[in-house]
């Protein structure tokens, strides 16, 4: 099968999207002469022109919510956000407007609309450019939220994000646009709501999503090196959540741990902890272990901002402290 | 002014009128033209349900009928009846929190709407959205919006859909002189300007937001007009009690837009003789003030130009009332009989 980078993924799904369907269009900040600050959009406006690809000022409010008119009036579009932090600016659009509007007119509106955004630290961007607010977005009803760890789910959910009739936040892991995967040139799509079990076991299931799939994997690697059977659960949605693979799987393993790369108070894998408990506590030998990054804000130094992001280690010493193992 | 709005405000002191020179401007449309096919008694009509179903809105709120925040727009129905007399079925109209004016003018049926108000099933959104979020999709009324400004975007977005699909459509989006602090105001503005959005922005000033004077709070003035320059977006003043000046303010600008030229900026001056909500009890103004405008009250001093010119019969108007009076009594006896939603509606309509 032949290989990609996840940047060329999500560039394969939403040249695609644009080559097929009129209505679909995108716009943001400098993502047309620039070519987008992560080079995914490279190329578009010479081959898409400037009414489908529109660079826009920088007003995240107004972008937002022009794309969310747009997608009300019928079209739809993909906005990008450059940083996921920049999400903030239009917090008020993105749940106020996109997320209540189906609800609050009784049905009467959809809002075909997908936000992209480059999420996470480890770039050394500091606090105001590594934060991973899809987690909160994750808890706001009328919308979806998906994460990709790799070019295959990257071109899947984005297909499906792009045809879907809600707003849909795919929040793309800046540290993996050069990660590459195997990527069928068979069309597929992935549904947004189903988890994947990446790898099964029966000893211990280890969850996360996005750029945490990266040390799950590394700690599952060096875990089966020590004669364990390890499941690995990839959510790739965080809204809706696939509670029902998760708990399947602790019902076989009876060991969890949990893991992000935000920041571990309040985010998505507290809600999956609380979830576990709930339906699953029965099915457990031992506590649900709950990895995330250091609740501080971001800092710049390269040494202080490895150390305080999730890394294999992090995930390994919770096994070792949930479960002795 | 600069350059920009040089054009526009030379028809603006042609064709509308501040609040304070008084003129009557009925009595210039022969000339203009304009008039001719107004239908004269269809807007006081309008003025007069908006009128009659919000002094009913009011009483079913002291009867606990009507629930949560409830801002009526009495005093302000010339400036939404005459605006949104100018349209078309295919325009799009979004509009702020004191909503009911705007949407009956746009012809929103009137039982819904009253359920709606009391959270019935039966209403415009089953409902579910309340005062603030009247909807009417088919009708193109976009809402009913809640966040100070947060519709400004909105319609934006609707107008760029307008211009993508190569249309001649537009869209109106009223907002008060509240939201012309909030920082996406600019952002619109800009955005449309920029895009040459086919957009009207309409500014109800009407001189508070919520109990703030406009002067305590807004550097440079009780004007705004002026200040779009900085945009390149033609502005005019209109009288907003004047309902035929509004109109006729509003046809200029949305035949420039019609005609690709770009977002277009209209500030109505009005008031609301009420407070900001019902729990309002405008201790932040003198009641001196609110007389002064209450003896421009567009549902009386119309009707009353009307007769005076020929242009109805007190009859008429009398007809026009007891229609008006009926469909309004009509409007919560619906409302008093219809269902509260099913529990099940909870679950729906929250995605697609």
């Amino acid at each position: 099968m032949p290989q990609i980078v996840l940047r060329e993924a999500l560039k394969r799904g939403l040249e695609e999207a644009l080559d097929n369907d009129p209505r679909v269009f995108m716009m943001g900040e400098d993502i047309g002469e620039y070519g987008g600050a992560y080079a995914v959009t490279d190329g578009f406006l010479k081959k898409f022109g400037p009414e489908r690809i529109k660079d826009t000022p920088i007003s995240e409010q107004a972008f937002i919510g022009a794309g969310i008119g747009a997608a009300a009036a019928g079209l739809r579009p993909i906005v990008e956000l450059m940083s996921m932090s920049f999400a903030l600016v239009a917090f008020d659009q993105i749940v106020n407007m996109a997320a209540n509007l189906r609800y609050m007119s009784g049905g009467q509106i959809s809002i075909p609309m997908v936000i992209r955004a480059p999420t996470g630290a480890g770039v050394q961007l500091g606090a105001t450019h590594s934060q991973s607010f899809e987690t909160w977005l994750a808890e706001v009803p009328g919308m979806k939220v998906v994460c990709p760890s790799n070019p295959y789910d990257a071109l899947g959910l984005m297909r499906s994000a792009i045809k879907d009739d809600n707003p849909v936040l795919v929040a793309e892991p800046a540290l993996l646009y050069g990660a590459k995967g195997e990527v069928p040139d068979e069309y597929y799509e992935i549904e947004i709501g189903k988890a994947d079990v990446t790898r099964t076991g029966t000893d211990i299931t280890l969850i996360s999503y996005g750029y945490g799939m990266r040390p799950v994997n590394e700690a599952a690697d060096t875990l089966a090196g020590r004669g364990l059977s390890v499941e690995v659960i990839d959510l790739r949605s965080l809204s809706p959540i696939d509670m029902d693979a998760v708990i399947a799987s602790v019902k076989k393993t009876n060991r969890v741990v949990v893991v992000d790369t935000a920041r571990r108070r309040g985010g998505i894998m507290a809600e999956v902890t609380a979830d576990l408990q709930q339906r699953a506590s029965e099915w457990l030998d031992g506590p649900i272990m709950r990895v995330g990054s250091v609740d501080v804000p971001w800092p710049y130094n390269r040494g202080l901002e490895r150390e305080v992001l999730t890394d294999a280690a992090d995930v390994l010493a919770a096994v070792a402290e949930g479960y002795g193992l | 002014m600069a350059s920009s709005t040089k054009s526009s405000s030379t028809t603006s002191r042609e064709t509308a009128k501040s609040p304070k020179n008084g003129k009557n401007s009925a009595a210039d449309l022969d000339k203009s033209g304009i008039g001719a096919e107004t239908d004269y008694l269809d807007l006081f009509r309008q003025m007069y349900l908006i009128r009659q179903f919000e002094i009913a809105c009011g009483e079913n709120y002291s009867k606990g009928s009507i629930r949560g925040f409830l801002h009526l727009y009495i005093g302000q129905e010339a400036t939404g009846v005459g605006a949104i007399s100018t349209l078309r079925e295919d325009d799009y109209i979004v509009s702020h929190y004191r909503d009911h004016g705007h949407a009956l003018a746009r012809g929103l049926d009137i039982n819904r709407s009253m359920a709606e108000l009391f959270g019935r099933s039966t209403g415009t959104s089953k409902g579910k959205g309340g005062s603030m979020h009247l909807f009417d999709v088919a009708k193109r009324f976009m809402g009913g919006h809640a966040i100070v400004a947060g519709q400004l975007p909105l319609a934006a977005g609707l107008a760029l859909a307008q211009q993508y699909n190569k249309t001649d459509d537009l869209t109106i989006c009223f907002f008060g002189d509240g939201s012309t602090n909030q920082g996406v105001y600019h952002e619109t503005l800009n955005l449309a300007a920029v895009w040459k959005l086919p957009i009207l922005f309409f500014l109800e000033n009407n001189m508070y937001g919520m109990g703030s004077s406009i002067e305590r709070v807004r550097a440079g003035g009780i004007d705004f007009y002026p200040g779009m320059a900085t945009y390149g977006i033609p502005a005019a003043e209109v009288d907003g009690m004047d309902v035929l000046a509004v109109k006729e303010t509003t046809e200029l600008a949305v035949a420039r837009i019609r005609n690709g030229e770009g977002p277009q900026f209209i500030e109505a001056k009005t008031f609301r003789f009420v407070g900001h909500s019902l729990a309002d009890g405008q201790k932040y103004r003198g009641q001196e003030e609110v007389k002064e405008w209450e003896e421009r009250d567009p549902t009386i001093t119309f009707p009353t130009k009307l007769i005076a010119m020929g242009l109805a019969t007190s009859d008429q108007i009398a007809e026009i009332k007891a229609g008006v009076d009926l469909a309004v009594e009509n409007s919560v006896k619906f409302a008093e009989e219809s269902p509260d939603p099913d529990l099940s509606e909870i679950h729906t309509d929250v995605l697609a």
